[in-house]
């Protein structure tokens, strides 16, 4: 064979190998068993890592970081009512044990894992213990105590606890000047949804991040879509007490023109039998907190 | 030019011969790879972790330049017999250990100095395509000159990591010297783990091996102070330039015992 042949059919053969790599890789795809990787955290332990990271621990807080992230977005896409984020705290966790100083991480335990299934794991206990783990790391972060009471305030509603984790915000230099109003207000009014909406703008005008300033939106979002479920109601039981029914339609009320719709534009549904008025099933602004006056009624 | 100088100047060249510098390639790629994905990834944390990235890779490249040259400086020219020709020459044995040191430290520099230009070209770019809002919330300027602090220390860190790397080439094997200069740099990891020990054993007498080992081998945790200016938490020029003092004085003490094991040595 010509030295031009040879390497012709060197060439040929190396095409030839990379095509069946490429193709049993494919194969392979379809044989592999279930994603152990996505599921299993094989080191739990953030002392360990911490020492085994040698001097690149901020490079492997950045790693476990990436890795929350994606275990998070993973579990909400993941189809079916029920999701279950498991390794949230602990990636969380080892993150914080091998960068103190990620902030952003302390932030966003506090907004997903407190909050219920689907949108997060539904552990407020973990997300306060993550927020305390940053205020012993970085006590000047008035914002982290600030994120402890509004857990306890949004989740637990517990709002003496609230209160007093407000005031210690507000005790911390550089801490805004409406968090001494914010304690007070949560002290004195527990829960009411004038006191949510004062929360949620102030996280919304603190918030270093567009994600946690798209959560503070979405809540104010709510908030409205609360206050206009409140007066339309009022409105059908004012049709209720002179008609003794309930409207079938919107324009049955009268003063209501078209169909009255929550601020992501869904429109509001009204039960004809009881005069209910909820959110459209599809709409963007679901789930709602139940607040006081709702878990009173 | 001294002999030590042309000593320096070869190992750069035979370094430059050996594609050692093609690793800034892979730097680069890794930077500008990481800068474009990151951003999907990281839920604004790029800047960070970019920078996180950048100084680890520094750190990790020089370390590996390095070792791996580092312990075969010496024995690569006692293995070839080259030793016994150089050695004939006007030129002394200190001045073959020295020179070769120099030469080493010279392509780290370089190394090092083209890494941080290309780290620093990517997070301007990094700067100048973000919008005024995300940066907004960037608690740290992205293009931040106290990172050049750490850059400092990494060097330091590495010529004290090349002398010890040296020193094992005098006397012992590549093999055997890889080990040793890993080892001990692991080590200097958990420097202040040492000073412990005594608390954690309840022994008077490990508390005195302890105290001992911690001021005595090389103390590689300090020289780390990335996670700081990433951060942006002040790191005062004081720790910088005592830090630098502490490498540079260990460095000399292992370039001396280096000198005298190697002056010793019999070639024979």
């Amino acid at each position: 064979m010509t030295g031009v042949g040879s390497r012709v059919a060197l060439g040929a053969t190396l095409v030839v190998l990379m095509a069946s790599v490429v193709g049993l890789q494919a194969v392979h795809d379809g044989y592999a068993p279930g994603d152990a990787e996505g599921t299993a955290l094989y080191v739990r332990s953030p002392a360990f890592v911490k020492r085994a990271m040698l001097s690149y621990q901020s490079l492997a807080a950045d790693v476990y970081w990436i890795r929350a992230l994606q275990h998070y977005g993973r579990t909400k896409l993941q189809p079916g009512a029920r999701k279950r984020y498991d390794l949230l705290f602990p990636l969380l966790d080892l993150t914080t044990t091998l960068d103190p100083n990620f902030n952003i991480a302390y932030r966003f335990g506090a907004i997903f894992l407190a909050e219920p299934s689907p949108g997060g794991a539904g552990r407020p206990d973990q997300a306060i213990a993550l927020l305390q783990k940053g205020l012993d790391a970085q006590p000047q972060r008035w914002e982290y105590a600030q994120d402890i009471g509004f857990v306890h305030y949004w989740w637990r509603h517990d709002y003496p606890q609230a209160a007093r984790w407000f005031a210690r915000a507000a005790e911390i230099p550089g801490s805004p000047e409406w968090m001494k109003g914010l304690a007070a207000v949560t002290e004195a009014k527990h829960g009411d949804r004038a006191t949510s909406r004062r929360l949620w703008t102030g996280i919304l005008t603190s918030a270093d991040q567009a994600w946690l300033r798209a959560q503070a939106q979405f809540r104010l979002r709510q908030l409205d879509a609360m206050d206009q479920i409140e007066t339309l109601e009022a409105v059908v039981r004012r049709y209720h007490e002179q008609t003794r029914s309930w409207p079938r339609t919107w324009a049955a009320l009268g003063i209501v023109r078209g169909t009255p719709a929550d601020p992501d534009g869904f429109p509001y549904q009204l039960n004809p039998d009881t005069g209910a008025v909820t959110l459209d099933p599809a709409s963007t602004v679901n789930p709602l907190p139940i607040d006081e006056r709702t878990a009173r009624r | 030019m001294t002999a030590t100088a042309l000593v320096a100047l070869n190992v750069f060249r035979e370094s430059v011969r050996d594609k050692v510098l093609y690793n800034l390639v892979v730097f680069a790629v890794l930077l500008i790879a990481a800068s474009y994905l990151l951003g999907q990834l990281t839920a604004g944390q790029d800047i960070k972790i970019i920078k996180d990235l950048g100084l680890a890779a520094i750190s990790a490249f020089g370390l590996a330049i390095a070792v791996f040259i580092g312990i075969g400086l010496v024995w690569k020219e006692v293995e070839k017999r080259s030793i016994y020709s150089l050695l004939s020459k006007p030129i002394s044995r200190p001045q073959l250990v020295l020179g070769k040191y120099a030469g080493i430290l010279l392509t780290l520099l370089v190394n090092v100095a083209v890494m941080t230009a290309a780290f620093y070209c990517v997070l301007a770019y990094m700067y100048w395509m973000s919008s005024p809002e995300a940066r907004a919330a960037w608690l740290v300027p992205a293009v931040d000159p106290r990172m050049l602090q750490a850059v400092l220390l990494i060097g330091i860190e590495l010529a004290l990591v090349t002398a010890i790397a040296l020193f094992f080439s005098t006397f012992s094997s590549p093999f055997l010297s890889t080990l040793l200069t890993l080892g001990l740099w692991v080590i200097g990891q958990f420097n202040a783990d040492f000073r412990e020990l005594g608390t954690l054993l309840e022994s008077p007498a490990a508390g005195w091996v302890g105290r001992i080992l911690y001021y005595v081998l090389p103390n590689f945790a300090g020289f780390d102070i990335k996670a700081q200016v990433v951060s942006g938490t002040p790191v005062s020029a004081a720790y910088v330039a005592l830090m630098t003092l502490y490498g540079s004085v260990y460095v000399a003490l292992v370039l001396v015992a280096a000198v005298a094991i190697f002056s010793r040595r019999d070639f024979k």
